[in-house]
């Protein structure tokens, strides 16, 4: 055993030798095709004008923390999870309250619309993720129906029905991300190399598209090929936790949000980060991001209770949204572009039009 | 007789001191044996990680840039965000009432 040990002792330092000029390599790959700043490029477009942005909706009704929500693809739904354990699926229009499940455990983190809206997926502290059909009848108990399709040994961070009803992506506190089939509960795919808690995925938006970006408490951004489990892509400019990942409507970019008070885009074929969204007078994390439709605005909730607006190609703030009375754990943006929604610690979701 | 109970009790101390220290010793070498195995995994695993990352092909910032403000530009007219709809279109914005004559 010793004398193994010692022939090991060669080869972990090649290999840690290797490993160093292979990072070398890729930064100057990297840094071979850095010939300009998106900024620069985007000076000759025009600058946006003066945005408006109000509450048009205010859906209370959650008794603690809102954690996260999802629009239905029919454009009027919303799904949101809170850290008393309860699911509501709100009518954005009237902000009827349709439906409301109390799940067994706290801090719900996690919850996703089905593509067919006959369903939502949810979990959190439970470390699983379980799927409810949602049902016509309003008197039928609904976790009656539960299914439980994802296991992980720690919390449920994220997850996202891919393009139908049938399969999940998760993403949990274990630091792996999964792909399972909803009828069979069973696990397709599982994808490793994270080195701790991942936080947020996104799925790439195209049609045919396979891939999907996952960001971690390890400050990594990684790209995975959901059919092999390999990492194609990583990137590590944050310089703390990455909380929120979305992909650039195009699919060919993506956008963080982190606590190191930045957002960032980084584009997928240049491989780098190609803006940085800050500003000194922002010290607080930003929690959650997403893209308006043409992916010329970016919209990101921070723990200071504001809703920043950014210009997505000039790199600057066009609009600051006040009206949360607590931090903004999470934004999207209604499927048709004609909205958004946030849902803060204030126990109250806002719809912004 | 009390101070040799005194001796007695610092002797067992020194001895449970002494028996901890070896101990753990002991655990940390047998654990950076198996730390040492792990690390070679780890690092394989990493060497094999940054060989695909490398080998990938990349574009130019100033394309990738271009290509970005191109899908902008091509879509700026469907983002009711960017462009405002009328509050007639919008199911969310509150609409002006009706005046009947």
């Amino acid at each position: 055993m010793a004398c193994q040990g010692l022939a090991k002792g060669e080869t972990t330092n090649t290999l840690k030798a290797e490993s160093e000029s292979l990072k070398a390599k890729l930064e100057e790959e990297r840094a071979k095709l850095h010939d300009v700043e998106l900024h620069q490029v985007a000076e000759k477009i025009d600058a946006l004008g003066q945005f408006v942005m109000k509450t048009r909706r205010t859906l209370k009704g959650h008794g603690n923390k809102v954690l996260c929500m999802d629009w239905c693809r029919d454009k009027r739904r919303i799904v949101s999870s809170s850290q008393d354990g309860k699911v509501i699926v709100w009518d954005a229009y009237t902000t009827n309250k349709e439906h409301a499940v109390t799940m067994p455990c706290t801090w719900v983190m996690a919850c996703a619309y089905a593509p067919s809206g006959c369903a939502v997926a949810c979990g959190g502290l439970d470390n699983k993720c379980s799927v409810y059909p949602l049902s016509l009848d309003k008197n039928e108990n609904l976790a009656a129906k539960k299914k439980s399709v994802a296991m992980h040994t720690n919390y449920l961070s994220s997850c996202s029905f891919t393009n139908s009803d049938m399969q999940i992506l998760t993403s949990s506190g274990d630091g792996t991300c999964a792909l399972w089939d909803v009828e069979s509960g069973q696990l397709l795919q599982s994808f490793h190399g994270h080195s701790a808690d991942v936080l947020s995925l996104d799925l790439a938006p195209s049609e045919t598209g396979n891939t999907f970006v996952s960001g971690g408490c390890d400050k990594k951004a990684n790209v995975w090929d959901m059919r092999s489990g390999q990492n194609v892509q990583s990137f590590e400019t944050h310089e703390s936790d990455i909380n929120n990942v979305k992909y650039y409507p195009s699919g060919d970019a993506f956008a963080t949000g982190s606590d190191d008070a930045t957002c960032r885009l980084y584009d997928l074929r240049a491989d780098r980060e190609v803006a940085i969204y800050s500003k000194d007078s922002i010290i607080f994390g930003a929690s959650s991001v997403d893209f308006s439709l043409s992916g010329r605005l970016l919209f990101a909730g921070y723990n200071d209770y504001t809703i920043n607006v950014w210009d997505v190609l000039k790199g600057t703030r066009v609009a600051i949204l006040f009206g949360h009375e607590n931090r903004v754990s999470t934004v999207r943006v209604s499927p048709d572009g004609t909205a958004f929604c946030s849902g803060s610690w204030d126990n109250t979701l806002r719809i912004w039009a | 007789m009390l101070l040799w109970c005194n001796c007695f009790m610092i002797f067992v101390d020194l001895y449970f001191i002494f028996l901890l220290c070896f101990c753990s010793y002991m655990v940390s070498k047998m654990s950076s044996k198996m730390v040492g195995s792990n690390n070679l995994a780890h690092a394989r695993r990493m060497v094999q990680q940054l060989r695909v990352e490398a080998s990938i092909e990349r574009i130019k910032v100033s394309k990738a840039s271009a290509d970005l403000m191109r899908y902008c530009g091509e879509n700026a007219k469907y983002d009711p965000l960017l462009t405002g709809i009328p509050a007639s279109e919008n199911p969310f914005k509150d609409k002006k009432p009706c005046i009947i004559l």
